[in-house]
Order: C-alpha cells, then structure tokens, then sequence
C-alpha cells in the first residue's frame, strides 16, 4: 500500500477526503518523518488550510511554529558564521539546508535541520577552524578515533558546537569522502558557486544544490529523514526545471562532477515515490548516464521502502533488512574495504558495550 | 463512556492490544501498556475520564513497557515512546507507572505550541484562576493538591496551558504528583483523597499520585481566566507571608518557569506580558498548609 503521506504530498486535494484515523496516520508519518511543518506548507501552498481538521491542524500549526522559531536563528546563525569567515578572507559558502533558505528555494519550507553546513577549500580548512574556535566554537568530538577517522578519510572535520548557542556547525572541504568510491573534484564545485547578494555569501549553483541532495541522499546509511531528503529533491526538482535549459545543463553536471548514479536514483525515485514531473527523455538518458552496471530491481526492492516515512504504518517485513543493506551499501561506497571492516567492527563493538552503561 | 464504566478485564485487555485510549482534556491519549502497575495505576486514579471512540483522531499515541524480554527479568527495565520515539533512557520497572505521567508530560509540553506551557499548578476557585509556577521542591504540587482537596477546581498540577490566542488557561487535569513527606501531609490534611501506589526510589525520591476530583475532570473541556500569578516557595518553619510582586519581576521569573517560551518568539513574549499584566502577582512564603488555604481562599473570594 502506499503511504498517506507521499499521496497527500504527491495530491494535496486529496486530504479533503480522509477521516479522523487517516489524519491520524498522515499526522504519524509526517512528524516521523520530520516533515509535518512541511506538509503544513504544502497544505497552505493549496489553499486548504481552513479546511484542515481542529485537532490535526493544530498538530500541523505546533510543528509551524517550532520551524518559525528554528528559522529565525538560522538566519541569526549564518550572519554569525559570514562574519567569522569574513574576518580571515574566506568566502562563506553554505551548503544544503542553510542554502535553500538564504536562496528561498521552495526546499527550505518546513525544514527543519540540526546543523550549518559549509564548504571551504581544503587548504583553508585549519585557518577556518581556528577562527571558529576562537569565537566560541569547540569541538565536542572527543573520541580520539573518531577524530583521527574524519581527519584523515572524511570530507569534513568533526562537527564544531557553540559553547553559548549549542549551535552546530559542519565544515566541508568537498561533498563525499576523500576515500568514497566516486569522490568529486572540490574544485569543480568551488569553480560553479553562485553569489547570494543579499546575505553577502555564496551557495553552490542550481544543479549542484541538487546533485549534493541527491549524493547525500543516495549515499546515505541512515534513512530517519530519507523522505524528508526525497521531498527536498522533488520541490527543488519542481522549482528548477522551470528555467529553461534545466535538465540538460543537470545531466551534463553530473557527468562532470561523476555523479551519474546518485543522479539517476534521484531522478527515479523522486517520479516513483513523489511523482515529480520529469520528462521521459532525461529519465532515459540519466539511465544511460549511471555509470555502473545497475540491478534495478534490487534497488527498487530496497529504496522504494527504505525512502518511505520511517513509521511503523508504511513498513512491511522487508524494510528492516531493506535499510540494512542500504547501511552496509553506504559504507561500501563511502569506503574501501580494508578500511570499512575494521571501522565496522569498531563500531559495533562500541555501541554494545556503550548500551549496557 | 467513562473508564470506570468498563469492567476491568477488558481496560487490561485494550492496554495490552491495540491501546486503552482516554480524553485527558483537550487531549486524546492512546496507552498501550502489558504492565500490571500501569493498568492498577489507570484503573485507581482515572476512572472519570472519558474513552475515546475508535475512529477518533489520536493525539499521542504512547507504550510503555520493558525494553526486552531480557529486561523483563534481569535487572528488569521499563521504557516509555512517543509513536516509536523514546525520549527517555529506560528506569527501574517498578516505576513504569510515574514513567508514564512524565512521558505524557513531556508529550504535551513538546508538541502544544498552540499554548504557552509553564512549569505551574493550576486551580481555579470563583471563576478565578490561580497560577503556581515553580521548581520542584517549591511546594507547588503540595499547594495544588491541599487546593483541590478543598474543593478548588484543579486545571493541572504541572503544565499550565495558555492560550496563546485568548490568553485563558486551558485545563488538562491529571493525577497529582507528590513527592516524600507531601504523601503523608496530604493523607493527614485530607483522609478522603485517593492516593495511588507509593512508587519509591525515583530520581525524584517516593512518588504518590492524588486522584483528581470527579468534577474537575467534567470540567476540563473549561477553560479559565488567570487572576493570581504565586509563586510558591515552602519554607520549614517559616510564618505564611504572601508579598506582591513587582509586574517586571514577575514576568522574568515567569519566563523562567516557561517550557516554550523561545519557541513561540514575539507570541511568547505577548501571552507572558499579558498574563503579568492581568494577573496580581506574588511571592508566597509558607510552611503551613491551613494558613495558606484559608489566606488563598480569602484571595479568591
């Protein structure tokens, strides 16, 4: 059965007709999800807010208001974080959620995140995070293998938190790990950034917004927010493709940056599962574009349920396995081998040990 | 159909498939829960509250029970979720039942931003309601249930709810909360009041729940108009002093008392200056309970 939730996503009007114990699961899945604020959004966007029941709507409202509130220091936040980057004549160049809202892109509705992330270049990296540490940041990371871990093979260092706000920051230097499997080039990315006037700092470019969603999504173990993720490629999707010129300019950027298999699964999952709007032709020639020999079906069996909202009413027996494979799938392309089994057992190991405490 | 109206056997069979599900004022509350001390607790202390029909919208759907089957025997365990999130680590098993009114509290303090929720007691005398807000171990629970025992109507002994678009408290009257000695001070001032099983050894010392009156619950879909802000402080020894409390003063130790008051933004800082502002506001210093009553009732006429 399909869940209610990509239903009501995929056709608003149709939350005219459910009764109270569909609300109740709508409501379920979106909060599980992380993305009731959104659907509020969604319901808003088509006009049916008044018509939405009392004790639903105020479930909807209540997760509104926290994202209203979230929203609001975000902003504060960035402003923070550009004066920082200001002060050693690094260009402030944020990434995913934090760029959908100073963009204004359709994607920042009701999306509600726990960090700022930002890409600098790698050479600037140890003066950035000097600076932000001098200005209240510290790093709370204190295992000294997962410390050395990020250090060495990751895209990022270990996040940094605000010792007064406990705000969180993630700073970049590229958007995979150095060691992944299909790694791009950073500078490839820094070359296409865009400038954001009014906020005075840069974002990646249109396609790469996208691309990065989809390289997080489809590369990703954990998929709590995985239909969050998904919802963020079909509005970004759905904005974008309005510029002419759109899907092809996509195409030819995920050949550049080789990012054709995240591409393709985005492309197709987002129509499957969310029914985005994609012309035929640039389904086909995504298709074409993954790289690797692809066993569709499996991928189907695994990420039409692992994609789902991560609630109990759209799991069937599968999906426990579905998002275990899915796990071990990430760390196989985010890492080779020789690496990926001792850093497995590590931590499993740990978190057996951590349980029992 | 009230709880109390259903025979026993089935309110234990609907804890242990599918959920018992019960209107606690403005809210609908599904329990799920195998666990005997849970069940005793719901059938002592919640008999006049309304069930909910089936097909009714939920608005916390909540389990509490053992972690694992392991933990069941060894050093058993008990754990509460919200629709399969845990925001708590597991406590001792004897303590499931206080495990459940804290979940449920924390479900409504995090998901109500329609109201401004204060760490408060609420009750309500004359049409004129009284908001205790304080620390635990201020007294306020104590002050709650000596009120109620008097014929006070209760709203809450823990969240008091304030609109946010009509400034009036919205009641969610539950079971109240005392802590040690308050148990045996309330048994003495009040021989009729039902007190649940005593749960000990919580991180809040031994746990009692006071029943709350018949007629509170019928009430709990009223609302009410805040009169009086007191903030209670239970002093040993100390004689009854009631001191007014300047506006500015009040409202900052409001907000300190407040759950979501950063949350709701310039609505939050509106509700909590009205409610300074319609509202006279006190410290209240006390150790006896009689004194106090009959000097909180005098207010209250």
């Amino acid at each position: 059965m399909k869940p209610l939730l990509s239903t009501i996503f995929t056709n608003p009007q149709l939350a005219l007709e459910l009764d109270s114990n569909q609300w109740d699961y709508l409501i379920r899945q979106a909060r599980n999800g992380n993305v009731l604020a959104r659907l509020g959004y969604i319901l808003e966007e088509a006009r049916l807010f008044g018509q939405i029941p009392i004790k639903p709507f105020l479930h909807i409202r209540s997760a509104q208001i926290y994202f209203e509130r979230f929203y609001i220091s975000l902003q504060r936040e960035i402003v923070i974080i550009n004066g920082v980057l200001k002060s050693i004549n690094v260009p402030l160049v944020l990434l995913k959620g934090s760029a959908y809202v100073v963009q204004n892109d359709t994607a920042a509705k009701g999306r509600i995140f726990s960090d700022v992330d930002i890409l600098v270049p790698e050479e600037k990296l140890y003066e950035v995070e000097i600076a932000l540490l001098k200005e209240g940041w510290f790093c709370n990371t204190l295992d000294p293998y997962d410390n050395k871990y990020y250090r060495k093979w990751m895209h990022e260092i270990p996040p940094l938190r605000h010792l007064k706000r406990q705000t969180s920051i993630d700073v970049h230097h590229n958007i995979l790990p150095k060691i992944a499997r299909f790694c791009p080039d950073a500078k490839q990315l820094m070359a296409n950034i865009v400038k954001n006037r009014e906020h005075d700092l840069w974002v990646l470019s249109r396609e790469d917004r996208v691309l990065h969603s989809a390289i997080h999504l489809f590369h990703e173990g954990d998929f709590k927010y995985g239909f969050r993720d998904l919802s963020d490629l079909d509005l970004l999707l759905k904005e974008f493709s309005q510029q002419e010129g759109f899907w092809e300019k996509l195409l030819q950027r995920a050949k550049v940056l080789r990012q054709g298999m995240p591409l393709y699964y985005a492309l197709r999952y987002t129509h499957l599962i969310l029914k985005t709007p994609i012309p035929n032709k640039i389904l086909q020639l995504s298709a074409s574009q993954a790289c690797n020999k692809l066993n569709i079906r499996l991928m189907d069996s695994l990420f039409l349920r692992a994609l789902l909202p991560d609630h109990k009413s759209c799991n069937d027996r599968w999906t426990g396995l579905a998002r275990w494979v899915l796990f071990v799938r990430s760390h196989w392309l985010k890492m080779p081998l020789y690496l990926m089994i001792p850093h497995l057992f590590r931590k499993t190991f740990k978190r057996m040990f951590s349980k029992d405490q | 159909m009230k709880l109390a109206e259903l025979p026993k056997n089935l309110i234990i069979s609907h804890l242990k498939h599918g959920g018992l599900k019960l209107k606690i004022g403005a809210f609908n509350v599904c329990i799920y829960s195998p666990i005997d001390t849970v069940s005793e607790h719901l059938l002592v202390l919640y008999g006049d509250y309304d069930i909910v029909s089936d097909n009714d919208f939920i608005d916390f759907h909540t389990v509490v029970k053992s972690p694992s089957i392991i933990r069941r025997y060894f050093r058993p365990q008990v754990n509460f979720s919200f629709d399969g999130y845990f925001p708590f680590k597991p406590l001792p098993y004897t303590q499931a039942s206080a495990m459940f009114e804290w979940g449920l509290n924390w479900c409504i303090a995090n998901h109500s931003h329609q109201y401004l929720v204060i760490h408060a007691a609420v009750v309500e005398r004359n049409g004129k309601a009284f908001i205790f807000p304080g620390n635990p171990g201020s007294g306020k629970s104590t002050l709650c249930a000596a009120l109620v025992c008097n014929g006070w109507r209760l709203l809450s002994d823990e969240l008091t709810l304030v609109s946010v678009v009509d400034g009036l408290v919205y009641p969610a009257p539950r079971p109240i909360s005392l802590k040690n000695k308050s148990i045996e001070v309330i048994r003495a001032l009040s021989p009729d009041a039902v007190i649940g099983s005593v749960v000990n050894n919580t991180a809040k010392g031994a746990i009692g729940h006071v029943r709350p009156p018949t007629e509170s619950v019928k009430l709990a879909s009223v609302p009410a108009m805040p009169a009086k802000l007191i903030f209670p402080k239970f002093l040993d020894g100390s004689k009854t002093i009631l001191a007014t409390l300047s506006k500015s003063r009040a409202l900052l130790k409001l907000v300190e008392n407040c759950f979501n008051y950063n949350i709701l933004g310039v609505n939050g800082f509106n509700c909590v200056s009205d409610l300074v502002n319609d509202s006279d506001c006190f410290n209240l210093e006390y150790s006896s309970l009689n004194e106090t009553l009959l000097l909180l009732t005098d207010l209250s006429d």
